[in-house]
């Protein structure tokens, strides 16, 4: 490998002096993207095809990236890693990819994905699992596992991911990179495919948190094809990253974290939370106060539920549209009933028709007020209990999961009761729409895990700056994966 | 029937052909016969599409709103309600239930029957999308996505209707609300207006003001034309009384049925029971927002003249009959016309009349709107400043705005010095003594009392003039000659 484990800017630097050009990065990354392949399964489509482009001052420009595959790109198979959709092209591109096509990125494959985002291993795409590149035996967590796997091992500086659950923060983690999702709104989600539309993201996998400001102060902007975004002309998130972190406030959930909540915890558990409380430390060496604070053991609890819930009931209304009438397979049968049946009978992992189940019991009209709007109820008791926080605090700093990438073998997405949340509570940046990354700090076994920093809505610049500040503390970043025997 | 008494409640949906756009998608919002030609991908729920809201829609929803004498909500929302269906490509519409509140609640609406003012309570008004249209052949349907999307306006009505001709009496009247208030041409023949229609009766006998004895409510679907609404009520309240007489009608539970047009029957479709569940829940990629004081203060004052508005002005300020007032604003372009013909400056009772007689009886004849009528109200004009001035006697008048109309030239070519009425004094005189002069047996036989040879003397001058005399003048001048002699 000589030019894709760099930086964005390294890279830019070394294309504007003429060093290297951007076929030979196209080459290279397509290269890589084909060893990956073999190596770990990670895309849907490698675009063999796809053209260097002329350098400007764009930072981006002439550079490869990676797209997860529920992003709509014009002319290029968008499966959302389902069967439903294998072998649709779009004839429009998502807004996110507009902006990148502008900037003079060069789009070199499309990335899987658990099935149209709806999974936490990698392990329901269409076209198979997705192997961890430090140790293929492991999972890179889900969904944007493709992108995950392909940052990590070094096919490019940067790829796209979509998070409704923790679909970028969580494989950043179990990857060894960074994994960003800004504000709700700030990027467009025209054009991705829609999971649970009030907690889907659009975000980037990066190596390092600098990648990500560039590549999100490119993506973001208000989009008038969606409504829910929104003008964030004010916001550069690159110029915000100044390392510049003294008196700022983070705090941690002691009902998370605290060892002795955990009996019975795995050695790995009670390392990873080691490792975060030095994580802590550096903060603290940073000039960071950081406080441990309480929140009411019940409400977080509560979380799994709503997630589950919420994102179900949306994700059943939301996938509505795959009947393969007017795109996708088209089904058999006698009748319209009969045709839709088979597509989606035959389309849909097991899984995703579990979701689709729970989702219409929650929203029949005699289960809605129990189920759904009790968990729109403490979903907003989530979101408030966090804004109390910001009050006080530039971010909440917490562990991603319970430590390294799963093993594939036995892997079930089914929570243990003990951890549960320690587990699942980045959902509450998709619960608030806060910005929320994910950066590596440390290894496990030689595998890498990952810390997780959230702030308040809009606040990006500050919540990027703080990851900044503590990556630039640590030894992980642009760490390329390298496996584990 | 005076032993029953008919509880009527109609749900009429009205397509908003008036905006430029659809009410969620940028697509065109025009009527073409071309198929599948005013498409976005939305409009066929490709994969990331989000919904817009289009606020000349939401505009117009709400002046229907204040027209309906309904309270505005505060907030704009918008629901889905999820089914599946092939001319519903989202597999679900967006529409508004009554919680949250839609554009119109609890209005109440006068309308004129038979010269009779009724009153009708407004339960609901609300804006959804339309859905696709459907062309059912032998084996194969086919799906046309230009209607999906269009605004269309649904109003609820109270059980307030009496009878078949109360109904058809109130949708005439928003027909012309719509049509007069720029939302909609209102035109059942394009599909525009499409009703549902409740029906139950009661005992005259027991009080109507109790709902619970209102009777067995049965909702009658898919009644696409005025015409159809009367024979349905009818058909429906018959066929009640029939259950009501044998004993069977307790037997009879709360259904849905569908007018079939061919047999003018009702047909039995679900019962109450087997009512789908349509899952309702607030559409997410539509934030919430908030409808200002001041924006709802400056569509009150844009709302239009409405029909009675403008045949009182007719009545009171241009002195014209309330049946040619009536005639006048039945349909909203023709009183645009007439409003324009008074404008360019015709005697507004001289306008009246060649309107209402006329030009309505050309429309009539030809079987086309007064759009695709040749002759503009400053032609018209032409004709009836002709007449004023005396270059046209009332029947020549006629003659030109029928070869007008027929060789498509404008009046004025037909109108000439040359053969224009001879309105001259001396002129006329000079004429008549010449035909006296040789006319002495004639004029011995009228001096002996025979008085209808006055007639024949009128005859000698047209014959003479080719029919151009000013027959008034020319009578005039006759008697003052034939007194001379």
């Amino acid at each position: 490998m000589k030019y894709m484990d760099k930086s964005i800017s390294a890279l830019h630097e070394m294309l504007m002096n003429k060093e290297v050009t951007s076929e030979q990065l196209v080459e290279e990354s397509l290269s890589l993207s084909h060893e990956l392949q073999e190596k770990c399964n990670a895309f849907v489509t490698i675009l063999d095809d796809a053209k260097p482009q002329t350098v400007t001052d764009n930072l981006l420009s002439g550079i490869p990236y990676g797209v997860k595959d529920n992003y709509s790109t014009k002319g290029i198979l968008s499966t959302g890693s389902s069967n439903t959709l294998k072998d649709y092209v779009p004839f429009f591109d998502a807004t996110a990819i507009e902006k990148l096509n502008e900037a003079g990125a060069v789009k070199v494959n499309k990335t899987a994905l658990d099935e149209f985002g709806m999974g936490g291993t990698g392990t329901t795409c269409h076209t198979g699992i997705v192997k961890n590149p430090w140790d293929p035996t492991r999972m890179c967590a889900g969904s944007s596992a493709g992108s995950a796997a392909a940052v990590a091992f070094g096919v490019y500086p940067y790829a796209l991911g979509s998070d409704t659950g923790d679909s970028i923060r969580k494989p950043a983690a179990y990857c060894g990179i960074v994994g960003y999702k800004p504000t709700y709104g700030m990027i467009s989600r025209y054009g991705l495919f829609a999971f649970a539309s009030s907690l889907d993201h659009c975000g980037v996998l990066t190596r390092n948190v600098k990648d990500a400001a560039i590549v999100v102060d490119t993506m973001k902007g208000l989009d008038p094809k969606d409504m829910t975004s929104w003008d964030s002309s004010k916001i550069n998130l690159q110029k915000a990253c100044t390392g510049d972190v003294k008196g700022k406030k983070i705090c941690y959930i002691k009902e998370l974290v605290d060892k002795n909540r955990y009996k019975n915890a795995s050695k790995e558990l009670l390392e990873h939370l080691d490792n975060f409380y030095k994580t802590i430390e550096i903060a603290r060496n940073l000039g960071i106060e950081v406080d441990e604070v309480s929140v009411d053991e019940k409400l977080l609890n509560a979380i799994p539920a709503v997630y589950v819930v919420i994102s179900c009931a949306e994700a059943t209304s939301n996938m509505s549209n795959l009947t393969g009438i007017i795109f996708g397979p088209r089904g058999q049968g006698d009748n319209y009933i009969d045709m839709m049946k088979d597509h989606r009978t035959k389309g849909f992992s097991p899984l995703i028709k579990r979701r689709f189940v729970i989702g219409s019991y929650v929203l029949q009209k005699e289960n809605q007020e129990r189920y759904f709007k009790n968990a729109q109820r403490v979903r907003r008791l989530v979101v408030d209990c966090w804004k109390e926080l910001y009050k006080t605090y530039d971010a909440v700093i917490l562990p991603v999961g319970t430590g390294p990438a799963k093993p594939l073998e036995g892997s079930v997405d089914i929570l243990d009761k003990n951890t549960a949340v320690l587990e699942e509570h980045l959902q509450i940046g998709n619960f608030g729409g806060f910005p929320s990354i994910t950066i590596p700090n440390g290894f496990i076994n030689g595998l890498p895990v990952g810390v997780n920093l959230t702030g308040n809505c809009y606040d990006d610049e500050n919540v990027l700056n703080l990851a900044y500040a503590l990556e630039n503390a640590m030894e992980y970043k642009d760490q390329i994966a390298k496996e584990v025997l | 029937m005076t032993k029953y008494i008919a509880k009527i409640g109609l749900e009429m949906h009205c397509e908003v052909s008036e905006t430029n756009s659809k009410v969620f998608s940028s697509a065109a919002n025009t009527y073409s016969e071309k198929p599948n030609t005013n498409v976005r991908p939305l409009d066929m729920a490709f994969p990331g599409t989000l919904p817009v809201v289009n606020k000349q829609a939401v505009r117009m929803a709400l002046m229907a709103s204040m027209i309906l004498n309904c309270s505005q909500p505060e907030y704009m929302y918008f629901e889905r309600k999820n089914y599946y269906y092939p001319d519903l490509p989202k597999g679900f519409q967006l529409t508004q239930e009554t919680k949250p509140i839609p554009v119109g609640i609890y209005g109440r609406v006068s309308y004129e029957c038979d010269g009779e003012i009724k009153t009708v309570r407004i339960n609901n008004l609300h804006l959804e999308e339309d859905a696709a249209s459907l062309d059912h052949f032998y084996d194969t349907s086919n799906i046309d996505y230009n209607r999906a999307g269009v605004p269309l306006l649904e109003l609820v009505t109270e059980p307030d209707l009496h009878s078949a001709k109360e109904a058809v009496a109130f949708l005439e009247h928003m027909r012309s609300v719509y049509q007069y208030a720029g939302i909609s041409e209102a035109d059942s023949k394009k599909g525009q207006i499409r009703c549902d229609v409740n029906v139950s009766i009661m005992d005259a006998e027991l009080d109507e003001f109790d709902p619970n004895n209102w009777g067995t409510k049965i909702e009658i679907k898919n009644v696409n034309s005025f015409g159809g609404v009367r024979d349905a009520i009818n058909y429906e309240i018959d066929r009640q009384i029939e259950l009501k007489e044998t004993g069977q009608y307790d037997e009879m539970e709360q259904q849905t049925r569908r007018w079939d047009e061919e047999s003018g029957t009702t047909i039995f479709m679900r019962s109450k029971v087997d009512a789908i569940d349509y899952k309702y829940f607030v559409e997410p990629n539509i934030p919430k927002y908030k409808i200002s004081q001041k924006w709802l203060d400056e569509i009150r004052s844009s709302i239009p003249e409405l029909a009675m508005d403008r045949k009182n002005k007719y009545i009171d300020g241009y002195g014209l009959s309330a049946y040619d007032a009536g005639v006048l604003v039945k349909e909203k372009a023709i009183s645009d016309y007439y409003e324009e013909c008074v404008k360019t400056g015709i005697d507004a009772k001289v306008a009246a009349n060649w309107v209402t007689v006329n030009i309505i009886g050309e429309l009539n004849k030809e079987d086309i709107s007064i759009n695709d009528f040749y002759l503009t109200p400053t032609m018209l004009k032409q004709i009836t400043d002709a007449i004023s001035s005396g270059l046209l006697s009332s029947k020549q008048a006629k003659e030109v705005f029928t070869k007008a109309l027929a060789e498509q030239k404008e009046p004025k070519n037909y109108i000439s010095q040359e053969n224009a009425q001879i309105s001259n004094e001396d002129e006329l005189t000079k004429i008549i003594i010449e035909i006296l002069d040789n006319s002495s047996s004639q004029i011995a036989q009228y001096k002996n009392g025979k008085d209808n040879i006055f007639d024949y003397f009128v005859g000698q001058v047209m014959k003479n003039t080719c029919g151009k005399a000013n027959p008034v003048l020319t009578k005039e001048i006759l008697h003052r000659e034939l007194d001379k002699r």
